[in-house]
């Protein structure tokens, strides 16, 4: 039996700005096993960065604030630490890697320092026993004459090196969970394919749970154990990754696996939802998805429905379409 | 045989790198290096690469936006290099681009209808009323709504820019569009719907393209023909589907084969490339792409292979092709 590791329950992240209200994270819950790689997808501004930046505690505060639900990490809520037990699990437990690895590195310390400092603070190595434990993660991400490296800046190497830094730097403290958000979107896919077979081989040889978040659908076929769709703040469909591809439910999951170009099978043209995504501000109660739907019914403009199993106990989703009920009350 | 639009012949542009107390040139970076092309009246015509391989400059050189260092660029059979000023004013018109990132391309203080019609005053259109019309027709064919006009750009989504920024192109009745990287910032389900009106246009108004991209899979779609480059050269050009069925370069292959497939059931036979792009400013001798070639041998070091048709218009710059 695989054991839970994070489990969200009704997580509701808000960010109140002076137009309204925006709920970013509406009512999310999901759960991330042992050992298991989930992938959150879904388009711009539907919440999946911002649900990874709940987990890890680095909402800006103003304007955000999670305002219910829990995260439980091993059975402990998240939520209901002190500032300080928080900052243990935070790059000891849980560590994160972002979108630009331009970015996220300090140009002014040297890769070694940056990778020597969570073991020093975390870990409680000395100087020399965290060099050589940073030589070795080096070396892990597949980065050869690691010496050489540890005494660079991050300016004298190209981004997918960066990338692999990050990696290294995430893994350091031996985390149980790594959260990589858009890892490689800013990367070309040479390097991008790379990358990704480094996460796959860290995943096999350390056993670390993954939560991958992208909005790339051929990134998750290649990497997902579980997907979890994401549409306006909430989820709308989740489902282990090829029971996702084989028979999504959702029209929106349905819409983005039709619109993809896929290599070497040409279309005449392109199936496009229309429309685009709602302004998040003050949002109805109502299916978010409602006005770019083919299938939209009379229900769908009033009331949400549920998310909840449609006949297969390990897919879920939340649609009009395969509910008993329909009419508006 | 039709017509040729565009002929490109050897062309290069190099950029300059300074150094030193009196800002030397110490050495050029060769974005373009020795590249030759040409595009048909009515084809799209798609260049590939990774990010520093030069495709963006050519784009940009043949459109005449920066200077070229070598070669000549024929438009309608004219020398751009060597038009009049005033000459190459009124070619302008006919030869438009639109850029990748929909939110830097557009001043932010202008309306968008202004933003759209501005050219049309540039190019002697002086009666306001038909500008307006002008604007408001354009706008609809890229599927904007005539309410949008007196709008500013931070009203509108991504996509929706992304179609001003079409429509600024589409304005003066252009013939030829560079599109460089369209759909690279927008979200699949809106790329699907820029892609999709992009091929409309084209179809309606008999449009040439550049369409220059780094995704494979969009240019498949919407190119007749494809070349691909690496690091300043072009390594591989033929139609699409010649291309996508019988890739031949190395390069190409490893290009094709790195793109994630959205099937989970999809057994890849991947070849990942070792190692990074390397500098365009110090690039490797021979073929430059020896240093991550799996089939590299000696001759690849120290000869740069020749950039030859290969049969069937497919050309190919390989020793072992």
């Amino acid at each position: 039996m695989v054991k839970d590791l994070v489990e969200f329950r009704n997580l509701e992240t808000h960010f109140h700005t002076t137009a309204g209200t925006v709920k970013a994270v509406d009512n999310v819950s999901f759960t991330i096993r042992e050992g298991e790689t989930l992938c959150v997808v879904g388009e711009s501004g539907c919440g999946k960065s911002v649900t990874a930046m709940s987990l890890m505690q680095l909402i800006e505060s103003p304007p955000g604030k999670i305002v219910g639900g829990e995260i439980l990490f091993e059975g402990r809520d998240l939520l209901k630490l002190s500032k300080r037990d928080m900052s243990k699990i935070r790059g000891n437990e849980i560590s994160m890697i972002f979108q630009e690895p331009m970015s996220s590195l300090n140009p002014v310390l040297t890769i070694g320092h940056q990778i020597s400092e969570p073991l020093m603070l975390h870990m409680l190595l000395d100087r020399k026993a965290a060099k050589k434990r940073a030589i070795e993660l080096i070396t892990l991400v597949g980065i050869s004459r690691p010496d050489k490296i540890f005494d660079s800046y991050p300016h004298e190497l190209s981004g997918g090196m960066r990338q692999r830094i990050m990696i290294a730097i995430a893994l350091s403290c031996d985390p149980k969970l790594l959260i990589a958000d858009e890892p490689t979107t800013a990367l070309d896919v040479t390097i991008q394919a790379q990358i990704l077979d480094l996460m796959r081989d860290i995943k096999q040889k350390l056993n670390t749970s993954i939560m991958l978040i992208t909005h790339d659908l051929g990134v998750v076929a290649e990497m997902a154990d579980y997907v979890v769709v994401m549409y306006a703040g909430k989820v709308i469909e989740e489902a282990p990754v090829l029971e996702l591809f084989q028979d999504p439910q959702h029209p929106y999951t349905k819409g983005l696996l039709k619109a993809k170009p896929i290599i070497n099978q040409k279309q005449e043209r392109l199936y496009s939802i229309p429309g685009q995504v709602p302004n998040p501000i003050d949002l109805e109660d109502n299916c978010h998805f409602h006005d770019r739907c083919e299938f939209c019914m009379d229900i769908c403009k009033v009331k949400q429905p549920p998310f909840r199993t449609h006949g297969k106990d390990n897919h879920k989703s939340a649609c009009w379409l395969y509910e008993e009920e329909r009419e508006v009350l | 045989m039709k017509e040729v639009l565009m002929q490109v012949d050897n062309l290069k542009k190099y950029f300059p790198i300074t150094g030193g107390v009196f800002q030397r040139t110490v050495g050029n970076v060769k974005a373009v290096d020795d590249v030759s092309f040409r595009i048909h009246r009515g084809e799209s015509l798609g260049l590939v690469g990774e990010s520093g391989c030069g495709k963006s400059t050519i784009g940009r050189t043949i459109l005449r936006l920066n200077e070229k260092t070598d070669g000549t660029v024929l438009f309608q059979g004219k020398d751009l290099y060597k038009l009049p000023k005033e000459e190459l004013r009124r070619m302008r018109p006919k030869m438009q681009i639109v850029f990748q990132d929909p939110f830097s391309s557009l001043n932010p203080r202008i309306k968008v209808g202004q933003a759209i019609g501005e050219a049309l005053y540039d190019h002697g259109v002086t009666d306001s009323k038909v500008v307006r019309e002008r604007v408001l027709e354009t706008m609809n064919i890229c599927g904007l709504a005539s309410y949008q006009y007196d709008r500013y750009p931070h009203e509108f989504s991504g996509g929706q820019r992304q179609r001003i920024g079409i429509a600024r192109a589409l304005i003066m009745n252009p013939e030829f569009i560079v599109a460089d990287e369209p759909v690279s910032a927008l979200d699949v389900s809106i790329q699907a719907q820029i892609i999709n009106l992009l091929s409309d246009l084209q179809r309606d108004k008999q449009l040439t393209y550049l369409f220059i991209s780094h995704d494979l899979s969009v240019v498949e779609h919407l190119c007749d023909r494809v070349g691909v480059m690496y690091l300043g050269s072009m390594v591989e050009m033929s139609s699409t589907e010649e291309l996508f069925r019988n890739p031949l370069h190395p390069y190409t292959k490893a290009l094709m084969s790195a793109i994630p497939v959205p099937d989970p059931t999809y057994k890849r036979d991947r070849v990942v490339l070792q190692g990074d792009i390397p500098s365009p400013a110090n690039p490797p001798s021979g073929c430059k792409f020896h240093t991550r070639c799996p089939i590299a041998s000696d001759i690849c070091k120290q000869q740069a292979p020749e950039y030859r048709d290969v049969g069937n218009d497919h050309l190919v710059a390989c020793h072992f092709v």
